[in-house]
């Protein structure tokens, strides 16, 4: 207990080898091995199943699949009560998190609130909704914080001192933010039309922010060339295998918040794919486990109409991504050429959901019924989470018996432009009392 | 015809290290099968069994992915630039 108080304040790789020398020096004579240092696990292909060491590398050398991380021994798996006894993070799951050892960085990321929708379940004709609210994600207000907890990991303990990405804006803050309480170097690369509030929100952590011409898939072009050349640790390029893990934890705290129970249904937004196929894999990590019964939920997937891939995938019941040219305000998940977009379609698929993309004004309703019925302001892919909820439901693709979670991932105050114009112009009086009484009365006569 | 071939690494080790290489062709289809002539085992991860592109790769003439254009029909031109990025990046 005294190394884990000690660990959570450590920031640099300095500062873990004074403590590992230190408790060599004090704790040498009790055989205390340098053992809680952090080791990424080993990888495998995703398809062909090849083993590879554990390294800076997202793609298999034999068949050019996807690599992810290799599953902890199931004997090392923690019992629901000693998850409970653990802080409220990310690293409560650290067993399903691809390392060994103990995080030195992040450990504040996770463990948002689930929030109970009674508004929005009606709206829905289901018996129960909650919103997973990662707008309040620590420490940059999106679930991409989960994501680059374990990617920046990563990257330290492969002895990495610059990290970087292709974002849409979201990934962008949260990259900045956690180097730059790491003390390492970032290099973000955006589209050049992002929302002003999403490139503040990554100048202000000082990175090397790049504005590159054009849209996500030509971002994303530039950073797969850009991990190749550089020897950068590119969270979502070349330490995808580790960054990618980090979904995963959404789906373990709605089953812990829920009282170690499953919900029968979670929506989510899509971009790259990826979130809601770690979501599948989270859910069947803790049924395998032991620590839920019962069948994993059913999940949908939610697009703009102008950036809907991964939906045309389900709908036309292809395997095949065809890539579209992103037209749409939602531009966190504006990703035209999905890289996990067969994962996601085949998430939905095995877990009898379905999928469904909405229109610019519909997410735009959505990011208003959500306020109104909850209290959270979430950005342009909330509002398409909350549209598409409803479009599904106009679907019958729900029962009254359903118990939904809505994901919701981004937070407004980053996005303003395309609501700020869409709300009513608020009165501006004189600070005389009888001015309020007619605004007041001119409330009351109109209701 | 000479036209340019950028290889990401993982590739590049299937064509002697090569991250850079000439090639001719009069589509991205033809560049891609004289590349394959030319390293056999870099023939497998370029192009599948049916000539067609290979689908954990990306393929950009002059920084568009042919996907939106011709595909492996895309016509190229002398000077023209191919690169092939991994299918597993970004989001």
């Amino acid at each position: 207990m005294r190394r884990a108080t000690i660990m959570t304040s450590l920031q640099t790789d300095s500062d873990i080898n004074a403590i590992d020398h230190s408790a060599e020096s004090t704790e040498s004579r009790h055989r205390a091995p340098a053992a809680d240092k952090l080791r990424p696990r080993a990888l495998r292909c995703k398809l062909c199943g090849s083993g590879f060491e554990a390294a800076p590398t997202a793609v298999c050398e034999n068949c050019l699949g996807p690599l992810e991380a290799i599953d902890a021994d199931p004997a090392t798996l923690p019992t629901r009560a000693e998850i409970s006894r653990r802080p409220h993070s990310i690293w409560r799951y650290k067993e399903w998190l691809p390392f060994d050892g103990e995080p030195t960085l992040s450990l504040d990321t996770g463990y948002t609130p689930l929030v109970d929708a009674p508004g929005i379940a009606r709206r829905l004709g289901v018996a129960r909704c909650w919103i997973k609210n990662d707008s309040v994600s620590h420490p940059s207000l999106s679930f991409k914080d989960r994501v680059v907890a374990t990617a920046i990991n990563a990257a330290r303990a492969f002895g990495l001192d610059t990290i970087g990405c292709a974002s849409t804006g979201n990934l962008a803050n949260s990259v900045a933010a956690q180097a730059a309480r790491a003390g390492m170097d970032a290099w973000v690369f955006i589209p050049d039309s992002l929302e002003r509030g999403k490139v503040a929100a990554t100048q202000i952590f000082a990175p090397h922010l790049v504005r590159v011409r054009g849209n996500y898939n030509d971002v994303n072009r530039l950073c797969a060339i850009v991990a190749d050349q550089f020897g950068w640790g590119i969270v979502n390029v070349n330490l995808r295998a580790y960054y990618g893990e980090g979904s995963k934890t959404i789906a373990f705290e709605i089953a812990e918040q829920l009282g170690w129970a499953l919900p029968t249904a979670v929506v989510a937004p899509m971009a790259g794919g990826s979130l809601i196929s770690k979501l599948q894999r989270g859910f069947r990590e803790f049924s395998d486990a032991g620590l839920v019964s019962g069948t994993p939920p059913r999940l949908y997937g939610a697009q703009a109409s102008g950036c809907s891939p991964i939906v045309q995938m389900v709908l036309d019941g292809r395997d095949d991504v065809r890539p579209v040219v992103p037209d749409t305000i939602a531009r966190s998940i504006a990703i035209g050429n999905p890289a996990d977009g067969r994962f996601a379609k085949a998430a939905i698929t095995q877990t009898g959901g379905w999928a469904a993309a909405v229109s610019d004004a519909d997410l735009i309703e959505g990011i208003k019924i959500l306020a109104a019925d909850t209290g959270i302001f979430t950005e342009t892919a909330g509002g398409v989470t909350v549209a598409a909820a409803l479009a599904l439901a106009r679907e019958g693709r729900f029962s009254a018996n359903d118990e939904v979670v809505l994901c919701i991932t981004g937070n407004g105050l980053k996005t303003l432009e395309p609501i700020v114009d869409t709300l009513p112009e608020s009165p501006v009086i004189d600070a005389k009392l009888r001015e309020v009484r007619a605004l007041v009365n001119a409330v009351v006569n109109s209701a | 015809m000479a036209i340019t071939v950028i290889l990401p690494a993982v590739l590049a080790r299937l064509a002697d290290g090569n991250k850079e290489l000439s090639a001719d062709g009069a589509t991205v289809g033809a560049v891609v099968e004289s590349l394959s002539q030319r390293y056999p085992s870099l023939a497998t991860r370029i192009r599948d069994d049916a000539g067609q592109p290979y689908p954990f790769v990306v393929y950009y003439l002059n920084d568009e992915d042919i996907r939106l254009a011709g595909g492996f029909a895309s016509i190229v031109k002398d000077g023209d630039e191919v690169t092939l990025v991994p299918a597993i990046a970004g989001g």
